[in-house]
């Protein structure tokens, strides 16, 4: 087993006063400088390790498991748990009518189940290994491989923890992703139409796009190739340089543009967001919409579960640095202050325009400040990420109340309101706060081993083409499932189930019997 | 005997209950029910989904009593259960031909 070794542990141990910034979870760029004052402290750390090592040691490339970061990292999937069961679904079931609490709770942690056996058959080899742009290969399926000395890399190079763990922590996402979804269609949507549903979007949907955005061939890949093309002689100049652009060019299509997505802005939120839009179009209003009461049947959940989300949201956004460095602490500090900021936009915009501040309002905006920052969490200033918070609360307040209502979908709990509109202003507000004159940090080039030059032009474009790729992939690949899943299984319940309730009539049970 | 029922805003129960108790009225029934009458009832607000909510939660009280008490009842319950705005609710009377208490079999007066 490829355990540390100590002076490896000690070789890295400067990087740590390094100002190491790492942008996408699978994404090519790291600043990985060192301070000058941790110069003299590295040379002097460097003496202490070869007097203690007088018998022979391995290469210090050797690959080796980084225990701190894969404590981190264990920790992190479990807490990405935490935000779909139970944070999700009791936000969103605190927002249903009380005979259909039980149908989204069960929907929710359905998807949770579902979607973790799927990720071990197939889904964690599609989206993760090389193969094409859009998709990868079945060269892990059924887990082939991963065992517990597999490692997988982060974003410092010759920094690795388990590949199980990694397994785990996307994991995680891909089934949080269409647990979002089930928000747009609640309180009518047959439990067999989601039971077949999400499999079938994750599969066509879901791991395509991650691999599109995430799959790069890893730092360690590249960092080599440039040493080879550094190191070669004239006469293998060439094949050193075709084998490193071969090794740049492994990368799903969206990572492959440049485009940034820290922890899932695209990825997550706005494919989640627009498959719910589609969802709530497809399968037709709630009975009495707009005419009978369908107020949330108990707030107090909802806030639980906003706030378990919060909670939760630190492991999916500073865990998508892979390591327990200063990005995941930036990503921590984002999540935390552009949160709050949408919270109080979103209520104090609803104070002035309504007349009254809801508790409603404020876990709203909270959420729609989390999934905005989510893409930016690693590559913003905490400032520029307070800015993307107070426009991420107001628009998407806009596209939750005014715009839905004019156009008179039935987004029953505002998945696309909140997390299509939220991802996009995250998305598309990355490209700008990734501006080192900004406060953000600027995009490694790890061939070069530096900062690479801020083309605001450049990165819009990239940020851009990524999400009108998502929302185009998802949007034609949701269309075909729900009509697929409508002519097999049928999408909807009958009039009078709804009226029902979902509780009763799909699963024979009741939320409260008091 | 008489039935006297009062539907009240929930929160003036413990000065009703008091003010009956201190009158020598023995026993009490409340209902928590929804209505409207005057008091249009009001409006919640969900993320800008306006509800005209048109049923406000009230109670309902109920007292048996002997017919000579009733006068000094309504008048308990009207100044205890007043606030002076709209939405305080009313008080029926009925006429209540029998009453048996169910331990003993006693009827009528001795059953109140």
């Amino acid at each position: 087993m490829a355990q540390p070794f100590e002076p490896q542990r000690g070789a890295n141990f400067p990087r740590a006063n390094a100002l190491a910034r790492s942008p996408g979870r699978i994404s090519r760029f790291r600043r990985s400088f060192i301070m000058p004052a941790s110069l003299s402290f590295r040379l002097k750390l460097a003496a202490l390790m070869a007097a203690c090592l007088t018998a022979a040691t391995p290469a210090f490339a050797e690959p080796a498991l980084s225990k701190s970061d894969n404590a981190w990292m264990l920790t992190a999937s479990a807490l990405v748990l935490l935000m779909t069961i139970p944070g999700l679904a009791l936000f969103y079931g605190g927002l249903v009518r009380s005979k259909n609490m039980l149908s989204v709770l069960i929907q929710v942690f359905y998807t949770v189940c579902i979607v973790c056996l799927i990720w071990a058959f197939y889904g964690y080899s599609l989206t993760f290994t090389g193969g094409s742009p859009y998709i990868g290969g079945l060269s892990k399926a059924f887990m082939m491989g991963i065992t517990p000395e597999a490692l997988a890399g982060t974003f410092t190079p010759n920094v690795q923890i388990s590949e199980l763990v990694y397994f785990c922590f996307q994991m995680t996402f891909a089934a949080i992703t269409p647990a979002l979804i089930v928000g747009a269609f609640a309180e009518r949507m047959k439990f067999a139409a989601v039971a077949l549903f999400i499999p079938l979007w994750v599969t066509f949907v879901y791991f395509p796009i991650a691999h599109m955005v995430w799959y790069w061939a890893g730092p360690d890949a590249i960092t080599e190739a440039a040493k080879a093309v550094a190191a070669a002689g004239p006469d293998a100049k060439a094949a050193a340089q075709a084998n490193l652009d071969a090794v740049l060019a492994d990368g799903g299509r969206i990572y492959l543009w440049g485009a940034l997505d820290f922890a899932g802005g695209t990825v997550v939120h706005i494919n989640a967001g627009l498959a719910g839009l589609i969802g709530a179009l497809m399968v037709g209003a709630r009975t009495g919409y707009r005419r009978e009461l369908m107020a949330p049947h108990a707030l107090t959940l909802s806030m639980v579960g906003a706030a378990l989300l919060w909670v939760g949201w630190f492991g999916f956004n500073a865990g998508s640095s892979l390591e327990a460095n200063g990005t995941a602490a930036l990503a921590m500090a984002n999540t935390f202050l552009a949160t709050a900021a949408a919270a109080l936009s979103w209520m104090f915009i609803e104070w002035l325009t309504r007349g009254h501040p809801s508790l409603l309002g404020i876990i709203s905006g909270a959420v729609a400040g989390l999934v905005a920052v989510t893409p930016a969490s690693g590559f913003a200033g905490p400032m520029g990420s307070i800015v993307l918070g107070l426009v991420a609360g107001g628009v998407c307040l806009l596209f939750c109340t005014v715009v839905k209502n004019s156009l008179g979908y039935d987004d029953s709990l505002d998945a696309f309101g909140v997390h299509c509109i939220g991802g996009i202003i995250g998305a598309l507000g990355t490209g700008i706060l990734v501006n080192p004159a900004l406060g953000g940090t600027g995009v490694m080039d790890y061939v070069a081993g530096k900062v690479a030059d801020y083309d605001a032009v450049a990165q819009m474009i990239a940020q851009a083409k990524g999400v009108a790729l998502t929302l185009a992939w998802c949007g034609i690949g949701s269309t075909i499932i729900y009509k697929v899943v409508d002519l097999t299984v049928g999408l909807r319940v009958k009039v009078e189930t709804e009226r029902e309730g979902l509780d009763l009539t799909n699963h024979t049970e009741r939320a409260y019997n008091f | 005997m008489k039935i006297v029922t009062a539907i009240i805003k929930p929160f003036k129960l413990e000065e009703v209950r008091d003010a009956l108790t201190a009158l020598g009225v023995q026993g009490l029934t409340v209902t928590e029910v929804k209505g409207y009458g005057r008091q249009k009832g009001h409006t919640e607000i969900y993320r800008g989904a306006e509800y005209a909510v048109n049923f406000i939660p009230k109670l309902k009280i109920e007292v048996a009593v002997p017919s000579s008490q009733v006068e000094i009842v309504i008048d308990a319950i009207l100044s205890t259960a007043k606030t002076g705005h709209i939405g305080d609710g009313k008080i029926f009377v009925t006429n209540l031909e029998r009453a048996i208490r169910i331990r003993t079999g006693e009827v009528d007066g001795s059953a109140l």
